[in-house]
């Protein structure tokens, strides 16, 4: 009991005491705010990501696209585990509006709007079309014109905030489109000098996925125009890549699995058809897989930040060892007199132990308290700074990043929590140790003199 | 309690200490013994090894050399919880500083030695009774109206006698005090006297160390350590 007692009092009636405190909840703060914004952030690309594809995607990152795509989907289909399944068509364009001679290189994305939109989450990024994807190359002004919808970022501009500028009835903007057609061998279908495919199409929608490299470099045309674009029509129809969407309650990576083993036999099945060697180049990947080179590099920047919050964690082992190597080389006389009056080695580091974990628990309550109230209101602190300073953590015209994340996660609390305790307890280890093998005689007579 | 008679007795204590690369050998071989109910004083010159000697009849240091029997057992074969525990029952030490903590009230540092082997829900259970206990001699020593008072709020005979009272919660078997007036003046001093002779007459053994041999004077025993040895 008089180890709690004193614990207790140690921390409240110790000025250093409220050093320590100071510093594991201020590091505390420091990584539920960075952590709570920088998960968020990862979060929200990472969903990002999955909304622009299916759950498992079968291809080849070539431009020649591959074989059978038809037979494979329907088979696919057919899967229990399968909810949707869509081909799509990925190659490359120069697109200038009419009239003014420029040509900008952009990616093109041929989609069959209906199951690609059942597929993946490109409903939700339209504008004009949202939640209403099979209409999403449709002109208002006459349907049977073809319409392109183009990334919001290569569309238009944003304001501060973050916001695009749309208008209520777009003009039917008109841009054409040349592609340059590959044989099955990935020869240029047309030699000679009229070695590519234009075609003029008419704007119908703008899709804003928040990726920043999608929004920025995407058009996306009905799949049957972008097949003919890039000569994907002959010999036989190609694609570049079946995304399929998984029922809901299924695991993506066993999906995944399953796909594999499908596509496998599929392959054995067609291995000896014509043009069937394009199927060799196909792969089977999950969502995270086929996205790694956009994610792996914030994961990379998630990694190196929970690196630095090792080190951040160091630091406060390193404060406290130095917090609790003051306090009890002025509490010798203390732990002589304990000792005298019976006290053991054990009770001493206990003692000096729970001093610690008090200092963690109530440095984390502290910092966990501040990094709740903060991030509430990180937004507005952003909104103020901005209006009054013109300060923007980032940039909402260059960056898709609408409002801050502040979410708070309860299982990473609990951890930062758990960990601040720990590195106090780390902290004290040593010197509570050596506090405890003090002889009472000598920490007496040193006090004495 | 040994055949003799004596509730401690020390035979043969050499104790050396090192100080830098020197050695200071500041016990040589020194006896003592004392008998239930005595009140002896160890006087000696600064540096003769009478704290040395309390210190090692306390067990709050070891001889190199030498046995120290309490009642009949010897020191030297108890193991580290035994000799807490003999540190927390069977002895009270009173030192020249008083040495009470900062941090709790009077009454609290006089039953903290109660506290110390009582775990919570043991001294949830008796905590009563040593409140009682620690206010009737906080009252013994004339200090019942500080019983909540910082120790930095008393001045230093007051320290002192509730370093007495904290000594005497567990009503141990032997008082040591190390110079107990050596921080007073006179008068203050002489108070403390009173109190420890009040003590003995009532049953408790005391070994006092004092330089002093006025104070000497009024222990019922003198002892005088001279070059490590008792004279």
């Amino acid at each position: 009991m008089y180890k709690l007692i004193l614990a207790f009092r140690y921390l409240y009636r110790r000025r250093i005491s409220f050093l320590a405190l100071a510093a594991v909840a201020l590091c505390v703060f420091i990584v539920v705010v960075v952590m709570t914004v920088m998960d968020g952030l990862v979060g929200d690309f990472k969903r990002k990501n999955h909304n622009y594809t299916g759950d498992c995607v079968v291809g080849t990152e070539s431009l020649v696209g591959f074989t059978y795509y038809e037979d494979f989907a329907r088979i696919a289909e057919k899967a229990d585990y399968v909810e949707a399944v869509t081909p799509v068509i990925k190659s490359y364009a120069l697109v200038g509006t009419e009239g003014s001679g420029r040509n900008t290189g952009v990616e093109l994305m041929g989609v069959d709007a209906a199951s690609f939109g059942r597929v993946t989450g490109f409903g939700r990024t339209l504008y004009y079309h949202k939640g209403d994807t099979s209409k999403a190359f449709n002109i208002k002004s006459d349907a049977n014109l073809p319409g392109f919808v183009i990334g919001a970022d290569l569309w238009g501009g944003r304001n501060e905030k973050g916001e695009y500028y749309y208008v209520p009835n777009p003009d039917a903007t008109v841009l054409s489109v040349t592609c340059f057609p590959l044989t099955v061998k990935g020869a240029l279908a047309k030699a000679g000098t009229d070695v590519v495919n234009t075609k003029t199409f008419y704007f119908s929608d703008s899709s804003q996925s928040g990726l920043a490299r999608v929004d920025g470099a995407i058009i996306y045309l009905s799949f049957e125009e972008a097949q003919i674009l890039c000569g994907m029509t002959e010999p036989v129809p190609r694609a570049s890549w079946i995304h399929i969407k998984f029922k809901q309650g299924t695991n993506i990576e066993e999906g995944c699995r399953q796909v594999r083993q499908m596509w496998a036999k599929f392959y054995d099945e067609h291995k000896g058809k014509d043009n069937a060697e394009l199927l060799s180049h196909v792969t089977v990947r999950s969502w995270k897989e086929h996205r790694r080179e956009s994610i792996a590099g914030m994961e990379k920047e998630q990694a190196m930040l929970m690196m630095m919050f090792g080190l951040v964690g160091l630091t406060t082992v390193f404060i406290v060892y130095v917090v609790f190597y003051m306090i009890i080389s002025h509490k010798t006389k203390d732990i002589g007199i304990l000792k005298s009056i019976g006290a053991s080695c054990g009770d001493v580091i206990v003692l000096f132990l729970g001093f610690a974990a008090g200092l963690g628990v109530i440095g984390s309550a502290v910092g966990v308290a501040g990094g709740i109230l903060f991030l509430r209101n990180i937004n507005r602190i952003e909104g103020w700074l901005f209006e009054r300073f013109g300060f923007q953590l980032w940039d909402r015209t260059i960056y898709a990043i609408g409002e801050i994340p502040h979410r708070l996660d309860l299982t990473m609390l609990l951890v930062v929590t758990g960990c601040a305790i720990l590195a106090c307890l780390a902290g004290a280890v040593l010197p509570s140790v050596s506090a405890a093998r003090a002889r009472p005689a000598d920490v007496l007579q040193v006090s004495q003199l | 309690m040994s055949k003799d008679g004596f509730i401690i007795e020390a035979q043969g204590i050499h104790k050396t200490y090192r100080m830098g690369a020197a050695q200071v050998q500041v016990l040589k071989g020194a006896d003592i013994a004392v008998k239930k109910g005595e009140f002896v004083a160890i006087v000696g010159a600064s540096g003769s090894g009478k704290s040395t000697l309390l210190h090692i009849l306390g067990a709050l240091d070891r001889p190199d050399k030498g046995v120290v029997w309490f009642e009949g057992r010897d020191l030297n074969g108890l193991r580290g919880n035994e000799l807490n525990e003999y540190r927390n029952k069977m002895i009270g030490f009173v030192f020249q500083f008083y040495h009470l903590l900062d941090e709790l009230n009077v009454l609290e540092n006089v039953i903290l030695p109660a506290m110390v082997p009582a775990g919570i829900i043991g001294w949830l259970s008796k905590r009563a009774g040593v409140k009682k206990r620690g206010l009737e001699l906080l009252k013994a020593v004339g200090l019942e109206e500080r019983a909540t008072h910082k120790p930095y709020q008393l001045s230093g005979g007051e320290r002192q006698r509730a370093a007495i009272a904290r000594a005497l919660v567990n009503e141990p078997r032997l008082l040591l005090a190390d110079e107990p007036t050596g921080n007073l003046d006179s008068a203050t001093g002489n108070g403390i006297l009173e109190l420890l002779e009040r003590l003995n007459c009532a049953g408790q053994t005391i070994v006092m160390v004092t330089h002093d041999e006025r104070v000497a004077k009024r222990a019922g025993r003198t002892i005088t350590l001279a070059d490590g040895r008792v004279k």
